[in-house]
C-alpha cells in the first residue's frame, strides 16, 4: 500500500490528465471499450492508487502524437517474468515488491555505487518524455514516461577508458517473478547498449508513466527506455547496470539469434523472419501505419550508426 | 426436410464461438489489440473443429457408433468456416487488402505459405462437400480428394507451431492429438486396432 503525500511541487492529477480518462473518440471501438471497462471494473488498478511524481520538466524530445490510454499502456505488456500472454503481467505482477529497491552500478567505472531507487527519484530532476514505443511484434503505443537521461547516471559513476558497452539486468527472484520458474528465456533478463547509445540524450531510465510511479507490470521501479529500438531492448525492473569492455549477452538474442539482434533498431526495411516490419498497428487504431526508420528518431540517432550495415547488425 | 434435433444442437454449439465474437468485440473482451487477438481466437477454433472432424472416422470405427458419420460434414464445414474467419481477419482486418504485404508474406514466410495451403485444401473440401459433388466426382475420386484433410491437419499443426514466438507447448499438444488421430487411422486401415463395429454390424 502506498501512502500518498502531496508535496508543494506535486503535479495535480488534473494537470496530468487533461482528458479525464484519456479516452477519445478516435480510439478503436474495442480498445476504448476495454479501457472503459477496465477502469470501471477494476478501480484498484487505476493509476490513482500510485504515487504521483513531480515536479516534472517538459522535454523537447517529447512526441506530440496522441498518447495511448493509461489502461492500454498498463494492461498490454510483454514481461515474461509474469507470464507469456500480454494480459498476464497486469494480472500477476502484484507479487513484485518494487520498494525498497537497490540498483547496483558497477564494472568498468571509477565510482561503483549502490543506489536506493526512491532516493534517486527524490534527488534527480525528473522529466516527462512522451515517446513512441514500437514493439518488435509490429504494434506500437505513445507513452508519457517520467524519468531522467541514462547519461546522467553513467557520468556519476565515471566510466573508465575500457568501458565500451552497458549491460543491464532485471531482478532474478522467482518468488517475486513467478514466470522465472519456467525456462521461457534465460534468466535474469539481460539487455545491453553500446556506450555511445547509452549516453545518447534520448536514452532514459524511466521511473514513472502518466505522472506517477511505474506500475509493476511496466517495469517498476526503474526501467530503461530507448525509443529508437524495439521494445524488448527497454529492459524492466533493473537491479544491475554494468559497464563492460565486451558486447554483453542479451536475452532475446540468446533465445533466437536469427530473429532478434543486439542492436534491434526499429527498421522498416529489415523484416522479422515471420512478419514484415514495414508497418505497425498503433494500439487503438484500425489501420496500420508506416513504421519509421529508427521509430522516427533518425534525426537524433542516425549518426550513431553511420557506415554500419544495418541489415547485418539488425 | 426438417433438420433433425441432434444436428440442430450441433449447429448451434459449433456456432457459439463465432456468436461469442459478437459479444466480445464491442465489450472489449478481446483486449486492447483485438485484431491480433482475433487471429488467435479464430485460428484456435479452426484447429479445434478440424481435429473434431478428423476424430469422427476413427471414433466411429473403433466404437461402432456409425451415427457419428452423420456429423462429419457439418463439423468439417465449421472448421472451414473458422478458417475463413481467420483468413478474413488476416486479409481484411489486419492488413486491409494490402496486397504487397500479403503476397510477400505468403511467398516468404513458411508458416503463412503453409496456412494458405491448408486454407485452399479446406476450401476445396467445402466446395465439394455436397451430395451432388460426390455424385459428380464419383465416390473414388471424391474420397481421394477428401483424404487431403489429413494434409490439412498436419499443415495446421506445422502452421501453429511455426507461428509462435516462444513456448511451443500448446501447438505441440494440438500436434500430438492430430498425430494420434492419423496413427489411429493407419492402424485401422491395417486392421491393427480392434473394431467394435464388426460386432455391432
Ligand atoms: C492464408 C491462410 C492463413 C494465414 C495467412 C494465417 C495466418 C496466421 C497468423 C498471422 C497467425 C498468428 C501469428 C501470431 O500473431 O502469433 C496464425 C495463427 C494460427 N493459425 Fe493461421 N493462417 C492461415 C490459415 C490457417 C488455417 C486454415 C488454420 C486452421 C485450419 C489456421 C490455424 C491457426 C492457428 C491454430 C493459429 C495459432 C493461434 C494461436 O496462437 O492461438 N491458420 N495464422
Amino acid at each position: 500500500m502506498l501512502i500518498r503525500i502531496r508535496r508543494a511541487g506535486d503535479v495535480r492529477e488534473s494537470e496530468i490528465t487533461p482528458e479525464g480518462l484519456y479516452l477519445s473518440r478516435r480510439h478503436f471501438l474495442a480498445g476504448g471499450a476495454a479501457a472503459a471497462l477496465g477502469l470501471s471494473m477494476n478501480p484498484a488498478r487505476a493509476e490513482t492508487a500510485l504515487r504521483a511524481l513531480g515536479p516534472l520538466r517538459k522535454s523537447g524530445f517529447s512526441a506530440t502524437e496522441e498518447r495511448t490510454p493509461y489502461e492500454a499502456v498498463t494492461s498490454y505488456n510483454n514481461f515474461y517474468e509474469f507470464g507469456l500472454d500480454k494480459e498476464d503481467p497486469a494480472a500477476n505482477a502484484h507479487t513484485l515488491k518494487p520498494r525498497p529497491w537497490s540498483l547496483r552500478v558497477e564494472g568498468e567505472v571509477m565510482r561503483p555505487q549502490t543506489l536506493e531507487v526512491d532516493d534517486l527519484i527524490a534527488k534527480t530532476p525528473l522529466e516527462e518524455r512522451i515517446y513512441r514505443l514500437r514493439c518488435v511484434e509490429a504494434w506500437s503505443m505513445v507513452v508519457p514516461w517520467v524519468g531522467f537521461p541514462l547519461s546522467s547516471l553513467l557520468k556519476r559513476v565515471e566510466p573508465t577508458g575500457k568501458a565500451k558497452y552497458v549491460a543491464f539486468e532485471t531482478l532474478h527472484d522467482p518468488k517475486q517473478m513467478p514466470g522465472q520458474n519456467k525456462e521461457a528465456l534465460e534468466w535474469p533478463y539481460r539487455e545491453g547498449l553500446r556506450l555511445d547509445e547509452a549516453m545518447h540524450p534520448l536514452a532514459i531510465l524511466a521511473v514513472g508513466l502518466y505522472g506517477r510511479v511505474l506500475p509493476n507490470q511496466n517495469g517498476a521501479p526503474i526501467r530503461l527506455v530507448v525509443p529508437w529500438k524495439y521494445g524488448f531492448k527497454s529492459i524492466k525492473s533493473i537491479v544491475r547496470i554494468r559497464l563492460t569492455e565486451r558486447q554483453p549477452r542479451t536475452a532475446w538474442n540468446v533465445a533466437a539469434p536469427d530473429e532478434y539482434g543486439f542492436y534491434a533498431n526499429v527498421n522498416p526495411d529489415v523484416d522479422h523472419p515471420r512478419w514484415s516490419q514495414a508497418k505497425e498497428r498503433r494500439i487503438g487504431d484500425f489501420f496500420r501505419r508506416d513504421t519509421l526508420m529508427f521509430n522516427g528518431y533518425g534525426d537524433e540517432v542516425a549518426q550513431l550508426y553511420s557506415g554500419m550495415n544495418l541489415r547485418r547488425y539488425f | 426436410m426438417r433438420p433433425s434435433l441432434d444436428k440442430t444442437i450441433l449447429f448451434i454449439a459449433a456456432s457459439l464461438p463465432a456468436l461469442a465474437l459478437l459479444w466480445l468485440l464491442p465489450t472489449g473482451g478481446l483486449g486492447v489489440n483485438p485484431i491480433r487477438e482475433g487471429m488467435h481466437y479464430t485460428g484456435d477454433w479452426a484447429i479445434r473443429l478440424l481435429i473434431l472432424a478428423l476424430a469422427i472416422t476413427p471414433a466411429a470405427k473403433v466404437s461402432g457408433a456409425k451415427k457419428l458419420f452423420r456429423y462429419r460434414r457439418m463439423i468439417g464445414l465449421f472448421a472451414f468456416f473458422y478458417g475463413l474467419l481467420h483468413v478474413f481477419t488476416y486479409v481484411v482486418l489486419d492488413h486491409f487488402f494490402d496486397a504487397e504485404t500479403i503476397i510477400k508474406d505468403i511467398a516468404k514466410r513458411p508458416f503463412i505459405t503453409i496456412g494458405m495451403g491448408v486454407f485452399l485444401i479446406l476450401l476445396a473440401l467445402a466446395v465439394t462437400s455436397t451430395n451432388k459433388m460426390v455424385r459428380r466426382l464419383g465416390a473414388r475420386r471424391w474420397q481421394a480428394l477428401h483424404r487431403l484433410v489429413y494434409a490439412a491437419g498436419i499443415g495446421t499443426a506445422v502452421h501453429f507451431t511455426l507461428s509462435v514466438k516462444k513456448d511451443i507447448t500448446e501447438p505441440l499438444i494440438y500436434s500430438a492429438i492430430i498425430a494420434t488421430l492419423l496413427l489411429a487411422r493407419l492402424l485401422l486401415r491395417y486392421e491393427l486396432l480392434p473394431r467394435l463395429s464388426l460386432r455391432s454390424s
